[in-house]
């Protein structure tokens, strides 16, 4: 996809800056007197459609600050996103509707059904009655949450719900994906289920950003790449661009020795 | 935008009823539980108060005078003589005997001797011992006091007051269902809505907060100004179902609780167009109270911390309820209806001793819509607001 003439941008972060306020609880635990924490510090890449894009980075480095920006659950301080050419400050509504995140911090409420949730986030995106039937019953069929389907979330595995909030995700068959960490907490079998699929909405020309500090797994999925440390984009480019001498742990190591001073 | 807003209304319907527990705690519970509470503790109060009808009392009497002694004879009380007062005294301390009267020597002649134009005349002091802690005690007491003060007033008498047959006291049944229901309900309406309310609010958005729910909508493209309005109208219609659960329960009940007959005092004098009226100003009510809990509970992080928050306006809406019971009916002036919760009250009152002017409830209504709306509008900055929905 990658290597194609003119590659269509699909999203565009531009010096995006993000901070947060730190408690008086938290400034005592790290042993500073800041009263901000700076997630996202002038971050910029591109993204282009029909490819998988992985934000790569140790925990804490601002790659879920970043993909909450993009999916515009939070406010960038300053730049900007434009997400399909939309910007996520003037127009997050619209990028909602053409976007599927999918974290595991967004819970689906226990007392519902994944039959009932399809049709109820297939509502709340206005995904018309005539293509939701055909739609739920192939990934209800393709994740094996049709045997499950009128089981209570509250009483399903967590990879089953998972599983789910990953169908539910993309019930408006969205053209950009947002996954953040996509097989954490998830068993082999069902992690290949996920990345099986990522790979096969790829084909399908649909654009993935997602996040993870598994490095195997970027190799395994990704066109491009981009390494963040501590908010700032330390590396970015083609996949096979980056890994061409050494394998991309071993890149990730020697970045990070000299952005943060410390080897590892 | 419409079709967002009853998808969230049908979302939280099917959470509500799909939850049997808590459709009987929330719906029928509070009804059952007020009406039995109430009826058991009206026929509590009842059973205190009376005796027996073929109870007959014992009392002793020392010097009875010959003037009284059949008249008290049909007071049904099993009467002794008696000049041992330390041992009745001891009796009726014991609740073996029920009184003790002692008249003073020559009662009679003592008695038309008496001039009370004359200063330095001591009256004659008949003297009865009595125990209120005894029901059957207390009773003779109040009945030998009742036959003597007649019978005192027989000795001079100038002139009667209502003593024939005749129905003296004017006031309809209507008017006594007005006066109790305009005392009472006003405060236990205002306790069982803000209670209804509590009982939902914080769990639809604290607690769809504390278990991560709530981010699953925001990432939808529903506008946080359709998931509010939806919650909203949701939550006000179930607090409204617990409301009328309770308002029934304490309709029913609340003659048993008075000690009034069924007959005398009952809701159906209150014509349709009350019930409306009632029915609006509760509506009006609910939706205040909901908006103000749910923009609360967005502000908390957990259901809990909702809860506790709620408590101090608990207190001010229970403290205003009260005002009914003290008050001197609903006040004319119309600027009160614009003072929130305290209208509601005020118009309650009005209506159930139907005294109320349509200015007021119409300014009670409008009052209360503007200030939910004005909640609603908090509501969605707050769920637009990435501090109170995410806060890491």
């Amino acid at each position: 996809m990658n290597n194609e003439m003119n590659p269509q941008e699909i999203l565009c972060v531009q010096n995006l800056m993000k901070t947060f306020s730190i408690s008086n609880k938290q400034r005592r635990l790290e042993k500073t007197n800041q009263k901000t924490k700076i997630a996202v510090n002038d971050l910029s890449f591109t993204a282009y459609k029909g490819e998988i894009f992985g934000l790569l980075g140790p925990n804490g480095a601002g790659k879920t600050t970043t993909l909450r920006i993009i999916s515009t659950l939070l406010r960038p301080d300053a730049g900007d996103v434009t997400v399909n050419g939309m910007s996520v400050k003037s127009d997050p509504s619209l990028i909602r509707g053409q976007i599927g995140f999918l974290t595991s911090e967004l819970k689906l409420e226990d007392c519902f059904t994944p039959n009932y949730l399809f049709d109820f986030f297939s509502n709340l995106y206005g995904v018309e009655p005539s293509i939701r039937k055909q739609r739920q019953k192939t990934l209800f069929k393709k994740f094996g949450i049709d045997k499950f389907s009128e089981v209570k979330i509250g009483n399903l595995s967590s990879g089953m719900k998972q599983k789910v909030s990953l169908v539910i995700s993309i019930v408006h068959d969205p053209d950009i994906i947002i996954f953040d960490e996509p097989t954490n907490g998830l068993d082999v079998l069902t992690a290949k289920v996920v990345t099986d699929f990522l790979l096969e909405l790829r084909e399908l020309g649909k654009s993935i950003i997602l996040s993870t500090h598994i490095f195997n797994l970027a190799e395994k999925l990704c066109d491009r790449v981009g390494i963040i440390i501590e908010g700032k984009m330390a590396l970015c480019g083609s996949l096979a661009g980056i890994t061409e001498s050494k394998p991309l742990e071993d890149i990730f190591f020697d970045i990070y020795a000299k952005t943060v001073g410390e080897n590892v | 935008m419409r079709s967002n807003i009853v998808t969230i209304i049908k979302k939280e319907f099917a959470k509500f009823f799909g939850d049997k527990r808590l459709v009987f705690t929330t719906l029928l519970l509070p009804g059952l539980m007020i009406f039995f509470m109430y009826s058991v503790m009206g026929d509590a109060i009842k059973s205190f108060a009376s005796v027996d009808d073929s109870y007959v009392y014992k009392v002793s009497v020392s010097n009875m005078p010959d003037s009284v002694e059949e008249d008290i004879a049909a007071l049904d009380f099993d009467i002794s003589d008696t000049e041992d007062f330390d041992t009745v005294k001891s009796d009726i301390m014991d609740k073996n005997t029920d009184m003790l009267i002692i008249f003073p020597e020559d009662f009679d002649v003592l008695v038309t001797n008496y001039d009370s134009s004359d200063a330095s005349q001591i009256p004659p002091n008949i003297e009865i011992y009595y125990n209120s802690t005894s029901t059957e005690s207390a009773n003779a007491y109040s009945l030998m006091l009742n036959y003597l003060d007649d019978y005192e007033s027989k000795l001079a008498n100038r002139f009667d007051i209502n003593n024939t047959d005749k129905a003296y006291n004017l006031a309809s049944d209507k008017d006594m269902t007005g006066e109790i229901f305009s005392m009472m309900l006003p405060m236990l309406m205002m306790i069982f809505m803000f209670s209804g309310c509590m009982g939902i609010a914080p769990e639809s958005i604290a607690g769809e907060k504390e278990r991560g729910t709530i981010a699953t909508l925001l990432a939808t493209p529903m506008k946080r100004r359709e998931l509010a309005i939806g919650k909203i109208i949701s939550l006000s219609t179930l607090a409204l179902l617990s409301g009328m659960s309770s308002f029934i329960g304490t309709m029913l009940a609340l003659p048993q609780l008075m000690g009034f007959e069924t007959e005398a005092m009952n809701a159906a004098v209150y014509s349709a167009a009350d019930y409306v009226l009632l029915l609006l100003v509760i509506l009006s009510t609910i939706l205040i109270f909901i908006s103000l809990i749910s923009v609360i509970s967005a502000f908390s992080k957990t259901v809990k911390e909702a809860a506790t928050s709620v408590m101090p306006i608990m207190i001010i809406v229970m403290l205003v309820g009260i005002t009914a019971m003290f008050g001197d009916g609903a006040p004319t002036n119309t600027a009160w209806y614009f003072v929130p919760v305290y209208n509601s009250v005020q118009c309650m009152i009005g209506i159930f001793s139907f005294s109320y002017y349509p200015v007021h409830i119409i300014v009670t209504l409008a009052t209360n819509v503007v200030f939910s709306v004005a909640f609603m509008y908090v509501l969605t900055r707050m769920f637009n607001s990435e501090k109170v929905m995410f806060s890491i």
